[in-house]
């Protein structure tokens, strides 16, 4: 939407959004310059769960680090657990037996849709539905208790290990994925009939929060926000890691920019994650889920190494700086919606107050993984 | 030509009053094994990484005042700014600046631009006025590194707390 209004800096007033508001899903604060109900800009505060992650990394071995991965993106630890194992994998050149792979991509990806669906209840409880949160938080609930089963924890997963896993799946975890997998098709059509096709909805997101390909680049959007603009970029494609090139998926591309494309990206993501569990499961091979020959003491040689994978909100990059000793030099943690939240101040001038949050929900905003 | 080797040529131009011949003899040193350990500083040019082990294509080493140019080339390229973060070096003291940049596209080429400033007085150009999503970047690296970006537009703490006067990944910070 074009700004309906010249708006005047001199009528102004500042409201201040957060930091304990239940539209921004965490302790993020917003201070927004108001003219009448059109905002003028907004300065967004963070820091408010920060925790100096990094500054861990320095303190504690590369083991002791993993736990930490957990507590960054608590909807989607998986994809984070993920990210440090590779990049600890490669600087140490561990090997990681192919059953672990497979495993990791079923886990990362049962994930995925958990956290999307956190997102689509949310989001729909914040432009005023209720109901879908009810049904959304059922079917998170049998992921969590797959995940569970084979992880020990229900949020904070803290299950990947340097070169494997710690712990192998068993029958009934595939057993009960696959059964997760059926009946999910059918929820996926039952929210398409429910939200996706709702006029109400339509009418509150489309055309509301433009964020063009030009936005992206100049800020670093990634993950479903980049991809509701038009932009065929997914980690998981552009740089292939784990066993993801064997697998066949399709990366949902929406050139709507508004925030009702970005609903849909998502919305596709889950029936993609869905094929690519499948497949997995299909091809999952017999065999160790942990490499027979592994470094006692995990000590990257000197130099410094890069490693990213997709989470569900984008990007996830960690620099990895190492100085032969058994700690982190440095780690610099790069989160997905540290980028995306950034643009939110130039895309939402102009924009009413009600439309700015329900583009803020559409940017699907984890906190402490911002602050880090 | 693969975008490797345009991105080579483009930021070919900031080195081009430097003896070539020098740049070349280094690249081919540091490729042919281990990356040198020795007491000499890394001089400014392009070393080409092995992506599979290290993870980034290409280690540019520019000076400060090279800053806004390259990334201005960069930006022109396609190439989209991922993360700005310090690295601090207390034994040479010296603070090292390292921004990472991607792309979009399918081809793949991650690009890692490091600049060192004297760890007394580390002054940096910003890039804000290129990326635009730079500013929080530098005010995080403001914030744990104290290094300051001349001409940022809001350079206040970001992810500390707003009358915070230390910088907590310095290797010198005490609690």
């Amino acid at each position: 939407m074009s700004q309906p209004i010249e708006l005047q800096k001199d009528e102004t007033f500042v409201l201040n959004v957060g930091p304990q508001h239940p539209a921004t899903h965490g302790v993020l604060r917003v201070k927004m310059t108001m003219d009448g109900e059109y905002i003028y800009k907004a300065e967004t505060v963070l820091g408010y769960i920060h925790r100096m992650h990094e500054k861990m990394a320095e303190n504690r071995t590369y083991p002791q680090y993993m736990p930490n991965m957990g507590r960054l993106d608590y909807l989607s630890a998986m994809a984070f657990n993920h990210g440090y194992a590779l990049v600890v994998e490669r600087a140490c050149g561990i090997e990681v037996p192919e059953r672990a792979e497979y495993i990791r991509v079923i886990t990362v990806e049962l994930n995925r849709i958990s956290s999307h669906l956190v997102w689509l209840g949310a989001y729909v409880l914040d432009l005023g539905g209720f109901t879908p949160l009810m049904y959304c938080f059922d079917d998170r609930e049998q992921i969590l208790d797959l995940l569970e089963s084979v992880t020990g924890s229900r949020l904070t997963y803290c299950y990947f290990r340097f070169g494997g896993l710690y712990n192998d799946i068993d029958d009934e975890f595939i057993t009960g994925t696959r059964a997760f997998i059926i009946r999910m098709r059918k929820e996926l059509k039952m929210y398409a009939k429910l939200v996706t096709g709702n006029i109400i909805l339509m009418k509150r997101l489309q055309g509301h929060g433009i964020i063009d390909k030009d936005m992206c680049q100049r800020y670093g959007a990634t993950g479903p926000v980049a991809r509701g603009s038009g932009l065929n970029y997914d980690v998981r494609k552009n740089e292939p890691y784990s066993v993801y090139p064997e697998l066949d998926f399709d990366i949902p591309v929406n050139d709507g920019c508004d925030s009702y494309a970005r609903y849909l990206v998502r919305m596709e993501e889950m029936e993609q994650s869905l094929r690519i569990i499948e497949q997995a499961l299909d091809k999952l091979p017999e065999g160790p889920v942990n490499p027979e020959k592994k470094p006692k003491l995990i000590k990257p040689p000197s130099g410094d190494y890069y490693a990213a994978v997709e989470t569900a909100r984008g990007n996830f990059g960690i620099r990895l700086v190492s100085d032969g000793g058994k700690n982190a030099y440095r780690l610099k943690l790069r989160s997905p919606t540290y980028s995306n939240m950034h643009l939110f101040d130039e895309a939402c001038r102009g924009m009413l107050l009600a439309d700015a949050l329900a583009f803020m929900g559409s940017l699907d905003l984890v906190i402490p993984e911002m602050d880090r | 030509m693969s975008i490797q080797q345009t991105t080579i040529q483009a930021l070919g131009e900031l080195f081009s009053d430097q003896a070539s011949a020098e740049n070349g003899a280094e690249k081919e040193a540091e490729t042919g094994g281990e990356v040198d350990k020795s007491d000499q500083p890394r001089q400014n040019g392009i070393i080409e990484q092995d992506y599979r082990t290290k993870g980034f294509h290409l280690d540019v080493k520019i000076s400060a005042d090279q800053l806004v140019r390259a990334s201005q080339i960069l930006f022109e390229l396609g190439y989209f700014l991922e993360s700005i973060t310090g690295v601090d070096w207390i034994k040479e003291e010296q603070l090292e600046t390292d921004y990472d940049f991607s792309r979009y596209d399918f081809d793949l080429c991650r690009v890692v631009i490091r600049v060192r400033t004297p760890r007394t007085d580390p002054h940096l150009p910003t890039i804000t006025t290129v990326y635009t999503g730079a500013n929080w970047h530098e005010r995080e690296a403001h914030d744990f590194f104290g290094i300051i970006f001349d001409g940022h537009p809001h350079l206040i703490p970001l992810l500390l707390p707003e009358d915070a006067d230390f910088h907590p990944l310095l290797k010198d910070f005490k609690a």
